[in-house]
Parts: structure tokens; C-alpha cells; sequence
């Protein structure tokens, strides 16, 4: 069972709380709908599964609908996600149809008559054709369409111009568009699995159990294997600080069984660690959140070494762990770390590698970061902060337009 | 004399995007001349609100930016420097940011270029003004409200009055003076540079302030 409001309250504080309680009572009784492509696995799904619970204790009438779609669309709706992550695709007219016809079943098959109407991703951005009068669209876009292939983005952007509104992740995301567009990051959730509070023997049980060494200084990046997360640059980076430092570098990623692209990068890994038995490369089951919580919490630096990253909500993990991060400047990252206030961002191996000496060295440093960070994560990327973005999201499709907007 | 309550209220921001994105001084100062004020506004307030454990610097996004992005040391501190708290309206502080950027350009024949990716993203802060229960009719409840309202609370009447609509007092100091007759208490208030605390510095330097009065006054409850 979800937690309720109230139980955010010791992270937030009270005042915070009762500031959204004050929004959700001006939009109480209004109807809004979610839409999206799945109901299990993956961000979008996992942010609102917490949310939607929120959302009706606040007394908004939210429902949550999921598209259908057979193994032709999806094949053709993630190749327009990578297409919008830059990726060398292009789509075909039979593409097209079938994106269109899939979109044409789902209009015959959902009603889409709510108050608000918040469709997520590409997907089932086609849903708009449906709209009542009236009624507001918001288009949540995930993807970094920082650099999108054109064909694709000229595709959708003409379905896209006919939301009321688009929200981004990050700033370098947003397009040149007619409608609203506005920054709403993504958020964890400090009572989920994945983050809440361990228990010292909790987290070392995990760490021994895995062939970790408690007592000795551990360096952690935590993500798929992915070349475009650069595990192969984190183990040089950590070779050159090996020859100063004495410590262990831990690669933990889910399992990359579905993924022939990440089960070839988690083989590279295991070569390139080679006989080096203070790198372990491990991959766990996508259920394991405890495992991964602990073991961001027995680390002493946690890199995200991302040479391309969405909004990297890794870093927002570990920096709520109070740890000192060092992460590469791409995508919703920077917005996550202000370089040497709350973490450190860096663009080579080489300065991975310093800053990796640097911290591990200057343990004060090192711990003032990862406090600045963690204040940084309080009071930007908590569930709560999400929470009233959207409700002020909300409140703004009835003012769209106005810069300051007075709710007596 | 009757003192009417002080209804604290919030302010609440939702970030819009404007599209517009500068890699140099020169884009730099052609959109901060053209954008609206309220752009102008979330840019040299919002790192107040939204990076606790920072301050005093980086004060401003802009000094954030020609500090670490371009490298220009001088400039970024020049325009860190820009005294925020004595400018009466937003137009003013433009005028003052674009006369900074101006003066140095002219110094300088080259422009640095921000690399890919770090370009400066002009964004737009849609304020949310609305009342909260708190209220206070008494100096000492007045401290009591100031330790539990939000810094969005805190924020609202200090800066968000004063700079956006344009009053030429804090809300704070007119209250305590006007309604209180707590002259010294609203002066000290005044005298604040908020802008060198962190929210929660500032709270807790508003709540020295008061506890000052009440201790001397003997009215603290």
C-alpha cells in the first residue's frame, strides 16, 4: 500500500504538506486522466503508481489508463524513441500506419472526456485527435529531444502543437513550439524501497554478501549496461586511481537478459575487469531496490560516468544518501549537481579519475557535498516536489498565458 | 490600537520554458534585453529558493553561468556583485544586468563560445500567490509563524512584494512597523540583505531579530 501524504511530512516538513493539501483543495472534484503504455516496469509507471494514490487523497478524481498495442507498434513506437534520442531511425509509411491504426483502436476503446487529460510519452500522443471541448491536454514528454532525428520530431510535432501544454524534464529538452512548455523533473520517492532508511547491518549483510569488502573504501556506479552510461571509462578512470588509492569498484546494473546490446557491454565489463579482484561487475534482478539502496549507502563516492543520459535519477538516489557523486554534465544531470556545491561534474576519464582521488583523499570535502546534495534532492527532486508541480500544472491550464496567478 | 493580523501567504513557481537559449555574451544580452521581466526575476531569485545549502554563492543563475560555463572570472563576479536588494522593480535590475554585461563586452574582442550542451536556458517563473492559515496578531506569535511557515512564505514577502509588485517596503517591515509600531524590529527586517542567506539562514536571522525585542520588551510568553 502507498504511503499518504502525510507520512512525507518528517522529510519535507509540515508546512510543505499543507502548501499542496491548499492546491488540492482548489482543484478538488476535478477529473484528470492519465494515459500511458504500461502498467508495470519503467519510470513512467513507477512515478504513477505512487502519484495517483496522492492525487485522489488530495480529493482530484484521477484515474489511470494504459493504451494497447500488438508487437508491431511497439517495435515502431520505440523506434521513434530512439529516433527522439538521436539515434540514426527512420520510419516507414507502414510504420506510420501502424502507429496510426493503433491510435485509431485505442480512440475506439478509451474514454477520454475528463477534466484534464495527461498523456505520457510518444506512445499514445496520438490520442489527442479525441479531444472534448473544453477539456486540457498535457503532453509529458521523458525523452531527451535535445537532438532528435528530424524526420521523426517533424512527425510528431504537428500532434504535439495540439496539447495545451508540453512539460520537459530538463531545459535543453524543450523544442521550439506554440504551446506552454514547462520543467517538471522527475522525482524519488525517500519512502520507496530504493531509498528509504537501512539499518547498518541491513546494508553490510548485502555488501559482505556480494564479496564486498566493508572496511575498505568502495566507488559505485549504478545502471544498465549501457555503452552510453560508460562502464568501460569508469574502469579506466578507476585503474588510475587504483595506482594512488586503495579501494573497489563496484558496476551494478539490472539484469540485461532482454537486451542483446547490454548483455554484449556487461560481457566487455567482466573482460575488461579481467583478474582485477577489486572490480566487481554484478548484475541484479530489476526487483532488487533494497540491494541497490544498500549498496549506494556502503559506497564512499558514487560516479554516473553518463556520456548521454535522460534525467539520470541515479544521482538523485545517491545524493539523498548524503554520498559525494561525480557524474558526468549531460542531460537533467547539472540540474541535479552545481559542480563543487553538491557533487562534481566532469566530461573525461582522466578527470573522473582526479576527482575520484580528490574525494576519496579530502573525506570533509567529500561529505559536504554529499549533505549540500542531499538538501539539494529535500527540496527539488522528493515525490512531494513532482506532486505539486503537477497540481500547479493544473492550476495553470486555467490561466494559460498569465505569469502571476493569485488563488484567493 | 488594534493591530490587524498578519496573513502570511505563499508563493509557489512553476518553471516555464521559453525556447530561448544563449552560448555567448552577446545572446546573452540580446534576450535578456527582449525577455519578459518575470524571466529576469527567476533567474536572479530562484537559485534562493531552490539551492538551500549554497548560498552566499552562487547568488544568480547569470553569475552561475559566465562563472562556470564560460570561464569569464571577472564578469561572474561583477555580476554576483549587483546588489539585488536596491533595485525597486525588475526593469531596473535588467537594466543594471545588461549595463554589466555591456561594460565588460566592451573590454573584451573575443567571445567565449559555451561548450554543447551548457548553453545558457532562458526560463520563466509562473508564480502561484495564495493564502496559507497561518497568521499572527502578536510579536510573539509572529515568531512562532516565522519558524513554520515555508521558505516559499518567506520568500513571498520578502523578496516576491517587494521586487515584483512593486511596493517599496517589505511586507514584513510594514506590518511590524505600521500595525505593531515595532519600529527597530521592522528596521532591522529592512536593513536585511536577503539575498546573502539561505532561507533558512534568513529565518533563523528573523527570528534573532524578534527574540531580541521580546527578551528586552519582557513580552516574550
Amino acid at each position: 500500500m502507498t504511503a499518504g501524504l502525510d507520512a512525507y511530512a518528517p522529510f519535507v516538513g509540515r508546512a510543505t504538506i499543507e502548501e499542496i493539501r491548499l492546491l488540492g483543495d482548489r482543484l478538488r472534484g476535478r477529473r484528470v486522466q492519465h494515459v500511458n503504455s504500461t502498467a508495470v516496469g519503467g519510470g513512467v509507471a513507477e512515478i504513477l503508481n505512487r502519484l495517483v494514490p496522492l492525487l485522489l487523497e488530495l480529493g482530484i478524481n484521477t484515474r489511470w489508463d494504459v493504451i494497447r498495442g500488438g508487437d508491431e507498434f511497439y517495435a515502431v513506437t520505440k523506434s521513434i524513441h530512439n529516433a527522439l534520442h538521436g539515434r540514426p531511425v527512420t520510419l516507414s509509411e507502414h510504420d506510420i500506419a501502424v502507429y496510426r491504426e493503433t491510435t485509431e483502436q485505442n480512440l475506439r476503446n478509451l474514454a477520454l472526456s475528463d477534466d484534464i487529460v495527461f498523456i505520457h510519452d510518444p506512445q499514445p500522443a496520438g490520442l489527442v485527435a479525441a479531444r472534448a471541448p473544453g477539456s486540457r491536454w498535457i503532453w509529458r514528454c521523458h525523452i531527451d529531444l535535445s537532438a532528435p532525428v528530424a524526420s521523426v520530431w517533424e512527425f510528431l510535432r504537428p500532434t504535439v502543437e495540439r496539447y495545451d501544454a508540453a512539460v520537459f524534464s530538463a531545459p535543453q529538452f524543450s523544442r521550439t513550439l506554440p504551446i506552454d512548455q514547462v520543467l517538471i523533473a522527475p522525482s524519488i520517492d525517500p519512502l520507496a524501497d530504493k531509498n528509504r532508511e537501512l539499518d547498518a547491518r541491513t546494508v553490510e549483510s548485502i555488501v559482505t554478501r556480494l564479496g564486498l569488502d566493508p572496511s575498505r573504501p568502495l566507488v559505485t556506479q549504478v545502471s544498465r549496461f549501457d555503452r552510453l552510461k560508460d562502464p568501460l571509462g569508469v574502469i579506466e578512470a578507476f585503474r588510475l586511481v587504483k595506482k594512488y588509492n586503495d579501494c573497489q569498484l563496484l558496476l551494478v546494473g539490472g539484469s540485461a537478459t532482454d537486451d542483446p546490446e547490454g548483455q554484449a557491454v556487461l560481457t566487455e565489463c567482466r573482460d575488461r575487469a579481467a583478474d582485477d579482484r577489486d572490480i566487481h561487475v554484478v548484475e541484479l534482478p530489476p526487483t532488487a531496490n533494497v540491494e541497490i539502496n544498500a549498496l549506494q549507502r556502503a559506497s564512499t563516492v558514487v560516479l554516473q560516468k553518463s556520456l548521454r543520459e535522460g534525467f539520470g535519477l541515479t544521482v538523485a538516489e545517491a545524493l539523498w544518501k548524503a554520498k559525494p557523486v561525480i557524474a558526468g554534465a549531460v542531460g537533467g544531470i547539472p540540474l541535479q549537481i552545481t559542480h563543487k556545491y553538491s557533487g562534481v561534474l566532469t566530461h573525461t576519464i582522466e578527470g573522473t579519475a582526479y576527482w575520484i582521488k580528490q574525494l576519496l583523499n579530502a573525506p570533509d570535502f567529500a561529505r559536504r557535498l554529499g549533505e549540500n546534495g542531499r538538501e539539494h534532492v529535500r527540496h527539488n527532486f522528493l515525490l512531494t516536489r513532482h506532486l505539486r508541480d503537477y497540481l500547479l500544472l493544473f492550476l495553470y491550464l486555467g490561466h494559460l498565458g498569465e505569469s502571476v496567478i493569485t488563488l484567493d | 490600537m488594534t493591530a490587524s493580523p498578519f496573513r502570511f501567504w505563499t508563493r509557489l513557481t512553476l518553471t516555464r520554458l521559453t525556447g530561448r537559449r544563449a552560448a555567448d555574451l552577446a545572446e546573452l544580452t540580446e534576450h535578456l534585453r527582449t525577455v519578459p521581466a518575470s524571466v529576469i526575476f527567476h533567474h536572479t531569485h530562484h537559485f534562493l529558493v531552490q539551492h538551500q545549502h549554497l548560498s552566499p554563492e552562487p547568488p544568480n543563475d547569470l553569475a552561475f553561468w559566465v562563472t562556470n560555463v564560460l570561464q569569464e572570472d571577472q564578469l561572474g563576479e561583477q555580476l554576483a556583485a549587483i546588489d539585488t536588494v536596491q533595485f525597486a522593480s525588475l526593469e531596473d535590475l535588467r537594466d543594471r544586468v545588461v549595463g554589466v554585461i555591456d561594460g565588460y563586452l566592451e573590454t573584451r574582442r573575443e567571445l567565449r563560445t559555451a561548450p554543447p550542451g551548457e548553453e545558457f536556458h532562458f526560463m520563466d517563473a509562473i508564480s502561484f500567490v495564495l493564502p496559507t492559515a497561518h497568521q499572527a496578531r502578536t510579536l510573539a506569535e509572529f515568531a512562532q509563524q516565522i519558524r513554520q511557515v515555508t521558505h516559499g512564505a518567506i520568500s513571498y514577502h520578502l523578496f516576491e512584494a517587494r521586487l515584483r509588485v512593486g511596493s517599496d517596503d517589505n511586507d514584513f517591515s510594514r506590518w511590524l512597523e505600521r500595525d505593531l509600531g515595532e519600529r527597530e524590529v521592522a528596521a532591522g527586517v529592512r536593513k536585511l540583505d536577503p539575498y546573502t542567506y539561505t532561507m533558512e539562514g534568513l529565518r533563523q536571522r528573523l527570528l534573532r531579530l524578534i527574540e531580541t525585542r521580546l527578551g528586552t520588551s519582557g513580552s516574550r510568553p
